[in-house]
């Protein structure tokens, strides 16, 4: 464990305006806390220092000028490498795309930049953010920060470890199917999915298009919505990020929740919940009881249709965006005696297994004889799910739930079986499939130190209300419950 | 089991997907246990549910602009071609080099 100074975006912006450290020396200070712990925990996979340092410098150019300071003027910030930064290499953690620079930045990316922050790397995932552990990674797993010989969840693993190890202030993830909120409930940090529609994706390469959001994870609930203020808001380059406006998250979450509605709804609480986990959650909600929220019991029948909807509809949508690596354009290519044979032969060494599993699961839902079967029956339940949560915010104002069946599993342990990693996945892909925002704070840990996560959902656009209950109570001690 | 070798072949075609022989079992393993886990979706009935083809957001969030607005079609440079292509593997200004594909 590391005894360095733990940064919020708070501390950055006074030590930086008091003058007791300069933005490039905070760069530095991390690069060196990287160099220290990164051969450990493997969180990043490239660093930038020639584009952090370039932005830390004008950061301190601003401030010897006496200019305002934007809002995330300085603040060390570590980028999943499935979103594109320009001239950084940006690998998806994939051999197809190992060499692969974007010529652009992704909108999110560029919001960062114009706010300030200063981009120390591209963190580890799974695969084109595909699995549930980190463990899809070409270039090996992420350890978590708690344990080393666990895992850190995914597919945002190296970007929750890197903020858990202190070795970013804040990151961007993305989350289809709970790839924020699980790696923050694994590494004990906050992990923030906004609603469908709310972040653009321009520069996000796509792994499910109907399901993909970009958003932060970061130290406290506080940081975490100062980074969504950066990012949220429509852009014109992403006709599905939508063009709602954006309230003042950072006026939103000092709000009281006194006489807030919260819904618990028994589905999430059942059969294949560890012990520990639902005893820890069921004291966080009883902790938002004393903070005055109303505990709403709900069913919400659909729950259980969840993980077989969405590997249905993730995997389609990625056999169909995930055909653009053809060796043609851009990534590795394997020469063949023939175009196919080029295909067949960059895509069979480019891709790892779980990838190709999902390729081929996705193929098959949507090949001829099975459509109607599979994907166009999946959409249906979809909407099933969809109304689950219509018909829960009709009553309640947010849906508290635990993150994660379990805390963080050890490396190896469900990497033979696709299906019981898929599982762990059970409380996050309902509200993913739904489009809903949902955050995972802290809710203390086992008794053997792991941290456990406490799920908080949202109604489309509520990002202010989860954001407004997670730091309630995260300031009344729910880390540390 | 629900997939044959056959199958994960077939598909495999369709994905332009190479597979070694070891692959092929192991995929058809695995797609065989994710697919019958899968077919618990058959349990409910959804005669008249309309499918989920969109992500809505504007029924759910009355006053929310509707988002059939697009966009201005305008012109705008794209002076691009030069960073694109030096991202792949091989090419000749203006163009991107593949194996010959007449004989396919």
């Amino acid at each position: 464990m590391s005894a360095a100074p733990t940064w919020t975006i708070a501390g950055v912006r006074a030590a930086l305006q008091a003058r007791k450290i300069s933005a490039r020396e905070l760069a530095g200070e991390f690069y060196a806390r990287i160099e220290r712990r990164n051969p450990e925990l493997n969180a990043y996979l490239t660093l930038s220092p020639d584009r952090a340092y370039a932005q830390a410098d004008r950061v301190d150019a601003a401030i010897a000028r006496g200019d305002v300071l934007p809002p995330l003027a300085g603040v060390p910030i570590a980028i999943k490498d499935v979103i594109s930064t320009q001239g950084i290499r940006t690998t998806c953690a994939s051999k197809i795309l190992e060499t692969y620079v974007p010529p652009y930045d992704a909108t999110a990316v560029e919001r960062l930049d114009r706010a300030g922050a200063v981009f120390l790397g591209k963190t580890n995932c799974d695969e084109f953010a595909m699995g549930g552990s980190n463990e899809n990674s070409a270039y090996g797993p992420v350890r978590n920060p708690s344990d080393p010989d666990r895992v850190p969840g995914g597919s945002s693993g190296g970007s929750a470890a890197a903020v858990a190890a202190g070795l970013a202030v804040a990151a961007l993830g993305t989350d289809t199917g709970g790839s924020i909120r699980q790696p923050g409930s694994f590494c004990g940090i906050p992990g923030l999915m906004p609603t469908y529609g709310r972040v653009s994706r321009y520069g996000l390469i796509a792994f499910a298009s109907s399901l993909d959001k970009i958003g932060p994870l970061a130290g406290s609930v506080a940081d975490a919505t100062t980074v969504l203020s950066v990012i949220a808001g429509h852009d014109e380059n992403d006709s599905t990020s939508a063009p709602v406006p954006v309230p003042d998250y950072a006026a939103e979450i000092e709000k009281p929740v006194e006489g807030l509605r919260i819904g618990v709804p028994e589905d999430y609480f059942g059969a294949g919940l560890d012990a520990e986990v639902k005893q820890k959650v069921l004291s966080g909600i009883a902790l938002l009881e004393r903070l005055g929220c109303r505990r709403v019991p709900l069913r919400m029948p659909h729950t259980d249709y969840a993980i077989a909807t969405y590997y249905i509809l993730a995997t389609a949508e990625a056999s169909s965006n995930l055909a653009r690596y053809d060796g043609v354009r851009y990534g590795l290519r394997v020469p063949g005696a023939t175009l196919t044979e080029t295909y067949r032969q960059t895509r069979e060494r480019g891709f790892g297994p779980e990838v190709k599993c999902r390729i081929m699961l996705g193929t098959y839902a949507l090949s001829a004889g099975y459509y109607d079967a599979y994907y166009l029956r999946a959409q249906s339940v979809r909407t099933l799910i969809a109304r689950d949560f219509a018909d829960a915010f009709q009553k309640v104002d947010a849906i508290v739930t635990p993150t994660a069946p379990t805390p963080a599993f050890r490396l190896g342990e469900k990497t033979s079986d696709p299906l019981q990693m898929y599982l762990a996945d059970i409380y996050t892909v309902t509200g993913s499939l739904a489009g809903v925002p949902g955050i995972s704070v802290p809710c203390g840990k086992t008794k053997g130190g792991l941290p456990v996560g406490m799920q908080i959902f949202g109604s489309h656009f509520n990002e202010g209300s989860v954001l407004q209950i997670a730091q309630a109570f995260e300031q009344a001690g729910g880390s540390t419950i | 089991m629900k997939i044959s070798r056959e199958d994960v072949l077939r598909v495999a075609e369709l994905a332009h997907l190479g597979l070694s022989a070891e692959e092929i079992e192991t995929y058809r393993d695995q797609l065989d246990g994710i697919l019958s886990y899968i077919d618990k979706l058959k349990e409910l009935d959804v005669t008249n549910i309309e499918p989920m083809a969109q992500v809505i957001y504007a029924q759910a969030t009355p006053g929310a602009a509707s988002h059939s607005e697009l966009r201005e079609d305008v012109v705008r440079p794209c002076d691009v071609s030069d960073a694109i292509l030096s991202s792949a593997p091989d090419a000749r200004k203006p163009f991107f080099r593949v194996p010959k594909v007449i004989d396919r």
